[in-house]
């Protein structure tokens, strides 16, 4: 199987978010960057696939020189190849423009492939859009927030998670998948990884390459704000003991909070 | 007209799905235009006159034999053919499990941007402003689409649905023109877990277990005391999930699912970082910890400094008093 995994380099999960409010951008000064925590299900489902089945697995990344790093991290987790496509602008929340960078790469550069994956959504700009923006693009079918997949010949079969159920999904192969926690547990880099991902060289593919001008990919999405959430402040101890406590709770969410 | 795309499931419609016909018609009457409801299906009717009442002047019915069950690529397509028709200026999805699948198909379909995941929208110098939680909930991003049609999901339980209108309007149905071959893939099944309980992105009260737990059998006492709550779920932090003591389909947080209930409280949960993010927009928070220098009591509401093994069980009892 010809697998490519995308993937996006991220701050890690415990980061405090900081706003320059005049670029309305992220301070990036002091944050740890990451692979996407869904992104790393995608690679090791891939990975997975390759020891199966056989085939190649790439990894691609759409940023600037600093995802060089990422995709570092993807090879030495085990991907064969890495692929960076080069965006010379910073986060830009628009799922549409990626979704096009991608689309356009897999047609010019890496037409024959079996299997598209992604993490359910970058964790960050949150948006879950690229996945089945690139589906719609290239013609395919899609199945997201997957916690099981099954591929058999030229079909596959999918969990897909909906609320408090899932929906078993069956499509045809080649097709776009997103990866949810619960898919596998994924593979730390090794050693012999890390060391080999030092030595390979990853190719860069350009917006002309692409044959893709900036008027192509010009954001949809234009920023207006970008603002802390509002703060909390702490609230009441309830004192007394665990009966006494828990009676007084129950008091204030009905009669001063009006919540239940 | 402001297009508004109605799911069901089991032939009920969500109630999510009435929150953005709800908000569709609020912001579509500050714009002078009016709202349409959208149901995709193989016979689809109109179910009940409720979407009358919540706004939609007109309910557009797609019928098409391949449409029997959901596909992101049918129901686009079916989609796309009456956005083309009736060239709304906007259509609205709730961000559900099918909206987040299905919206950005749309919008590619469309060459349109995308706004996921709306907490509010407004309406500024003539035009849609959206706001909605990045890095799930450490921070606000509000956006405008250059696009058009504005396509937008929005999320469950932050938009009020209120019923007011009439309780009548036009309905029309309209064959889907899907060109053959167009599904590759399509759901072939629903797995419902046993007992399966509200999903926490829908709750009204979440319940939520964290390390201090201190293990999976545990969380049956939650699950009591869900089960005296109405519209509750149990949520867990991710040490509760890492630890393998409840499915990850519960875990709240940057990776896990940000939630917005009216009520949310932790259990044995410290407050990580990445926990707070993603369950700060509940509009009332309660924290049970051992620990009184826990980081989840400077966001709460109403704390408790104590045993959760004996204030869960005395909770349950109070709170049964109340619904009973």
């Amino acid at each position: 199987m010809n697998i490519l995994v995308f993937i996006k380099r991220v701050p890690d999960t415990e980061s405090k978010i900081r706003i320059n409010y005049d670029t309305r951008a992220i301070i990036e000064d002091g944050l740890n960057f990451v692979i996407s925590p869904n992104d790393e299900y995608a690679i090791e489902e891939a990975l997975r696939l390759r020891e199966a089945k056989g085939g190649q697995v790439t990894v691609l990344s759409v940023g600037g020189d600093e995802a060089l790093t990422t995709l570092k991290k993807g090879l030495a987790m085990g991907a064969d190849e890495a692929v960076l496509i080069k965006d010379e602008l910073k986060e830009s929340y628009d799922g549409l423009r990626v979704a096009r960078l991608i689309a356009r790469t897999v047609e010019k550069k890496y037409p024959q492939f079996d299997l598209l994956l992604f993490g359910k959504q970058s964790v960050g700009a949150d948006n879950a859009q690229v996945p089945s923006m690139v589906a719609e693009m290239l013609g395919l079918p899609q199945a997201n927030v997957v916690t099981k997949l099954e591929i058999e010949g030229a079909s596959g079969t999918a969990h897909r998670e909906i609320e408090g159920a899932m929906e078993k999904v069956v499509f045809s192969l080649p097709a776009v998948v997103s990866a949810q926690k619960g898919l596998n547990e994924p593979r730390y880099e090794t050693l012999k990884g890390i060391m080999a991902a030092k030595k390979k060289v990853i190719p860069v593919v350009t917006l002309e390459e692409l044959g893709l001008t900036k008027d192509d990919v010009a954001p949809q999405v234009e920023v207006v704000a970008l603002e802390m959430p509002p703060a909390r402040q702490a609230g009441k101890i309830i004192p007394g003991t665990p009966e006494e406590a828990a009676k007084e709770l129950a008091r204030l969410l009905r009669r001063e909070a009006k919540i239940i | 007209m402001f297009l508004t795309f109605i799911e069901t499931r089991e032939g009920k419609i969500k109630k999510s799905s009435l929150e953005a016909l709800s908000e569709a018609k609020r912001r579509a009457a500050e714009l002078g235009t009016d709202v349409g409801a959208v149901l995709v299906g193989k016979d689809v009717d109109c179910l009940d006159p409720t979407l009358f009442s919540y706004g939609a002047a007109r309910v557009f019915l797609l019928e098409h034999a391949e449409l029997a069950s959901y596909s992101a690529q049918g129901y686009a397509a079916a989609l796309h053919g009456l956005i083309k028709e009736a060239a709304p200026e906007a259509v609205f999805f709730a961000a559900t499990a099918m909206g987040k699948d299905l919206a950005p198909r749309l919008a590619a379909k469309l060459g349109v941007g995308l706004a996921t995941d709306c907490t509010a929208v407004a309406v500024k110098d003539g035009k849609l402003v959206f706001t909605r939680p990045i890095y799930a909930g450490k921070a606000f991003l509000t956006l405008r689409l250059k696009s058009s049609p504005q396509v937008a999901t929005l999320r469950p339980n932050v938009f009020p649905a209120v019923a007011e209108g009439a309780a009548a309007g036009e309905v029309v149905k309209k064959a889907a023109a899907l060109p053959d071959g167009a599904v590759k893939g399509r759901v072939a099944d629903l797995i419902v877990e046993s007992g399966a309980e509200i999903d926490v992105t829908e709750a009204d009260v979440i319940v939520s277990g964290g390390r201090g737990m201190k293990g999976p059998e545990n969380f049956a006492l939650l699950k009591d005391l869900a089960a005296v709550i109405p519209r509750s779920a149990v949520g867990a932090s991710r040490s509760a999930v890492d630890s393998g003591w409840i499915g990850h389909q519960h875990q709240v947080g940057q990776t896990g699912k940000t939630v917005s209930p009216g009520l949310y409280m932790a259990f044995g949960i410290s407050g990580a970082i990445q926990h707070l993010a993603g369950m700060s927009s509940s509009k009332v928070i309660v924290a049970v910890n051992k620990d009184a220098e826990a980081p989840i009591f400077k966001v709460a509401d109403y704390g408790i400094v104590g045993d959760l093994f004996q204030v869960v069980p005395a909770l349950k009892d109070e709170l049964k008093k109340l619904f009973e």
